[in-house]
């Protein structure tokens, strides 16, 4: 099971420049908010697919639930 | 019916439905709060939309998340494209972005149409659930 810090650290190797911040009761369910320059003019749903695609293989297992909210730096 | 059968499917009723929402349940009778709140969205928007019901056969949810490359259910496109999940709608809807992408009238948006205008009628209309 991940923790916290780790899904953050995953989050900010695997999207240059990002910042994460992580929540989880249960280190199975996340809340995460990644704010990254990198998501500037990607639609909603290509900013988490850059987010999701870190996980792949391991969401609906080790992590259960990942909720996710981008935002691109002002 | 095979998969690729019901991935035909599901492709065709993307593409000849503006705006539709793959969910649990139906819009009148959710099977799960994630796709109950979308509809309730949708709803309050006065947007028309098509609803499927991925539940009579787990091939549906399959092929719909190998088709669209999303995991999870709800699932709401418009125009083809995927505008998201229960997460990004409920972003979208409480900055008003929602609206302006659906063409429904917004507060904010300046281009929105007024209410009422289209030949669409207000309430959400269902398709036929070919997908059962």
């Amino acid at each position: 099971m991940p923790s916290a810090d780790e899904v953050k650290s995953r989050i900010e190797a695997g999207i240059p420049g990002a910042t994460a911040e992580v929540q989880t009761p249960d280190e199975v369910h996340f809340d995460v908010t990644v704010r990254a320059s990198a998501f500037e003019g990607l639609t909603r749903v290509k900013q988490h697919r850059l987010v999701m695609d870190i996980f792949s293989g391991e969401l609906g297992g080790a992590i259960h639930a990942l909720a996710l909210k981008t935002e691109v730096p002002t | 019916m095979s998969d690729t059968e019901i991935r035909d499917l599901i492709a065709k009723a993307i593409d000849e439905n503006e705006t539709i929402l793959f969910m649990k349940g139906s819009p009148d009778s959710p099977a799960c709060g994630f796709s109950a709140r979308t509809v309730a969205m949708l709803q309050q928007l006065e947007t028309p939309f098509a609803a499927v019901d991925i539940l009579p056969d787990p091939r549906i949810r399959q092929e719909l998340s190998a088709l669209s490359n999303w995991p999870t259910i709800p699932q709401l496109f418009h125009k083809g494209e995927l505008i998201g999940g229960c997460d990004i709608v409920t972003e979208m809807y409480e900055n008003g972005e929602l609206g302006e992408a659906l063409g429904a009238p917004a507060p904010s948006g300046p281009a929105a149409a007024p209410a009422g205008t289209g030949p669409e009628p207000a309430a959400p209309m269902s398709i036929e659930n070919r997908l059962g």
